[in-house]
């Protein structure tokens, strides 16, 4: 009796053993490829816009706006990252972003005024703003997560939910009002209201620059000590000498951006001072981008360095084998979501410090903007794949298309549907190249 | 000569003792008080149809389910698995027939996942686990180069391999092998035959399931057959012949019980 039919007659190891290919430049540098491509499709938007206004779009006031512009939306958009590789999708940001708005706003200018005793400028008022922002916000995300990961909701429902509950929370909460203007510290995360100033755009982004160069040479070392291949010297060199050429550039455009001499004089009227001959200050980088900076390198620490980021992405990838793995699927979404709500918080800050204040409407649609940036980005919504910087840029990319289109004069339902238009192609695009390369 | 090697013969304690084990899936009995048990330096065989409840049974000891009653005792003691995590901590490892890989990431995380090397800091240190992995697969398989792409990437045999290693590489002392070489060449299904022969000799007490009738009379010490949920009987493999298993799994009757 022969059993032979269950006897497997795949051989693959019957292929042509796989030879190395000869190594090209680029491949010499070890670059992501689809990071290029997003690099390249964004300078081609600069570039054409820059041409279409006569020079207006490349200028370092349009480069400082759209930078504080793009904060809010890129900062969730990471988050939104995590959310969609472990299979998920998170629709209420923009209504929990109302909630965490109204929160902070409350907070500053009724409650602890009212109801503690802070006066109105107490310095301690927009920090507790913040930390209750932030509770409430990675509350509200943790309780997303629950109901999703043990009661097995799916996001898309929960979220769904939430978009309308929370955006109406945030009504309830404020009676509907605009609430402000809010405290001038807070307002100093927005944007323009607070950079840090020439001298201190240089220090802080030297000090990125020589972290960044440290990093990439630590890694090389550590490669290197397990006995593993690493890139030659040159190319290193060549990459770390970019990036540093990248940080060191930005800082430049945005001292370029100088302080119109009124509102010098104002603030130097304001201390009862006289502005002295030639005086001329730079705005520099804005707080708000450097909690994007932080935001971004804390989430990519997260995705690449740690078992958190390890199992997120193994759960996304697989999500039977994470949890025959040991990995506690469930706990993990209430983590994922956890996380995301405390970056939907930080938006927040950055949105009503931008607007000055709280208003009813804050928020909306940027549900589907984040999503967008994400999805631009280049995270697969089949899960497992996505990475920080490219949300970031997706979001970038995104805010430029929109400005530099309102720069032109286009008209505001066109604008729309070039964005939807956008969209739809960039992930045409993602799947075309995968398909290529022959990943997922 | 079998009587020397017979690890029972020595008075060893059993590695493994599955008690009156049962669970159900909504109404479906699948599996309905089944004992089994497993010595070290012997390989059991689980046999049966698909869906007689195999791959259940050894789910309840890998931790993946937990039975509605019965009891494990590992190594002369009840032992509590209630979830992967508890499986591994009484050393137990588990090659599923779906080899349970993240197809996303590379090698080294799929062979340490759960179980991360970290620095000093706490952060997953990547280039000591694929110094790791490199290492485990030069001896399980020579061939094996493509350490940092996603699994996605790589042949049948060679996703075998990774799920092997993770199972081999944290000094598991009983191991599950769950339809090992279904998807894999005459070559390497031999390269899998092999391990397991090696794996044995180092104590290691082995539960195998396969379909492959002959491959179980070979590799296997005792085969234990399964049908609807029950245990049909477990035989010492000189005891029997491949028919009188073939009866076993199709009949669901022990030939050679009836017989005597």
């Amino acid at each position: 009796m022969s059993e032979t039919d269950t006897v497997p007659n795949a051989a693959p190891s019957t292929r042509p053993a796989p030879t190395a290919p000869k190594r090209s430049f680029l491949s010499q540098l070890e670059l992501d490829l689809r990071l290029l491509g997003m690099i390249g499709a964004f300078i081609i938007v600069c570039v054409v816009f820059n041409v279409l206004t006569d020079g207006r779009f490349l200028t370092p006031r349009n480069i400082f706006n759209l930078s504080i512009q793009t904060v809010s939306v890129a900062i969730m958009a990471t988050g939104m990252v995590f959310i969609i590789v472990t299979r998920h999708i998170d629709l209420s940001v923009g209504a929990l972003l109302a909630t965490a708005s109204a929160v902070m706003a409350m907070m500053q200018t009724r409650w602890l005024p009212d109801l503690v005793g802070l006066e109105l400028g107490h310095p301690a008022l927009p920090w507790l703003s913040i930390v209750a922002g932030l509770v409430v916000g990675a509350g509200i995300g943790a309780f997303h997560g629950w109901l999703v990961g043990y009661l097995t909701i799916p996001a898309f429902i929960v979220t769904l939910g939430g978009l309308l509950v929370w955006r109406n929370v945030a009504w309830y909460l404020t009676s509907g009002q605009t609430i402000g203007p809010l405290d001038a510290t807070f307002q100093s995360f927005g944007g323009i209201n607070g950079t840090l100033g020439a001298q201190w755009s240089w220090i802080v982004g030297a000090v990125g620059a020589v972290f960044a160069a440290l990093a990439m040479l630590s890694a090389r070392r550590n490669k290197a000590a397990h006995g593993f291949k690493v890139k030659p010297f040159w190319a290193e060199a060549a990459v770390i000498g970019i990036i540093v050429a990248a940080i060191l550039g930005f800082v430049a455009v945005l001292n370029a951006y100088e302080i119109p001499s009124r509102v010098v004089a104002r603030d130097f009227a304001a201390r009862g001072l006289e502005v002295p001959e030639g005086y001329i200050a730079a705005y520099g980088i804005p707080y708000s981008v450097l909690l994007l900076v932080g935001v971004a390198v804390a989430m990519t620490v997260i995705a690449r360095k740690t078992r958190l980021g390890r199992y997120i992405f193994a759960t996304g990838g697989n999500p039977d084998a994470a949890e025959l793995s040991g990995v506690n699927t469930r706990l993990l979404t209430v983590k994922v979501f956890a996380l995301m709500g405390g970056l939907v918080a930080i938006s927040a800050v950055v949105a009503s410090a931008r607007l000055t204040n709280h208003s009813n409407d804050i928020g909306t649609l940027d549900e589907l903007r984040v999503i967008a940036a994400a999805v631009i980005g280049g995270t697969a919504l089949s899960g497992g794949i996505g990475t920080i910087y490219g949300a970031i840029l997706g979001a970038l990319i995104m805010q430029s298309l929109q400005s530099g289109m309102a720069m032109v004069g286009v008209d505001a339902p066109l604008q729309n549907i070039v964005v939807g238009t956008v969209l739809v192609a960039a992930v045409l695009i993602d799947i075309i190249y995968r398909r290529r390369v022959g990943g997922k | 000569m079998t009587m020397q090697t017979d690890p029972r013969a020595n008075g060893a304690k059993p590695l493994v003792e599955l008690k009156d084990i049962r669970i159900a899936f909504g109404g479906v009995q699948a599996v309905d008080g089944v004992s089994l048990d497993l010595y070290p330096g012997e390989v059991v065989g689980l046999l049966g149809h698909n869906g007689a409840g195999k791959s259940t049974l050894i789910k309840i000891l890998s931790g993946a389910y937990k039975a509605d009653s019965g009891e494990i005792w590992i190594n002369g003691e009840k032992a509590t698995i209630n979830s992967p995590r508890d499986a591994r901590r009484y050393n137990i490892e588990t090659i599923y027939q779906t080899l349970a890989l993240a197809d996303n990431l590379d090698a080294s995380s799929n062979l340490f996942l759960g179980r991360e090397l970290t620095t000093r800091l706490g952060f997953v240190d990547d280039a000591r686990q694929e110094a790791e992995t490199r290492k485990i697969m030069a001896r399980l398989n020579p061939n094996f180069r493509k350490l940092s792409e996603p699994v996605s990437a790589l042949s049948g045999g060679q996703r075998q391999s990774v799920a092997i290693a993770r199972a081999v590489y944290f000094n598991a002392r009983i191991l599950i092998m769950d339809e090992p070489t279904a998807a894999l060449g005459v070559h390497e299904t031999a390269m899998v035959a092999d391990l397991i022969k090696e794996l044995k000799a180092q104590g290691l007490g082995i539960f195998l399931i396969s379909h492959d009738t002959r491959e179980m009379m070979d590799l296997c010490d005792r085969v234990s057959v399964m049908k609807n949920g029950q245990l049909i009987g477990t035989e010492r493999v000189e005891d029997v012949t491949e028919d009188d298993i073939l009866s076993m799994i199709i009949m669901g009757k022990n030939p050679k019980r009836e017989a005597a």
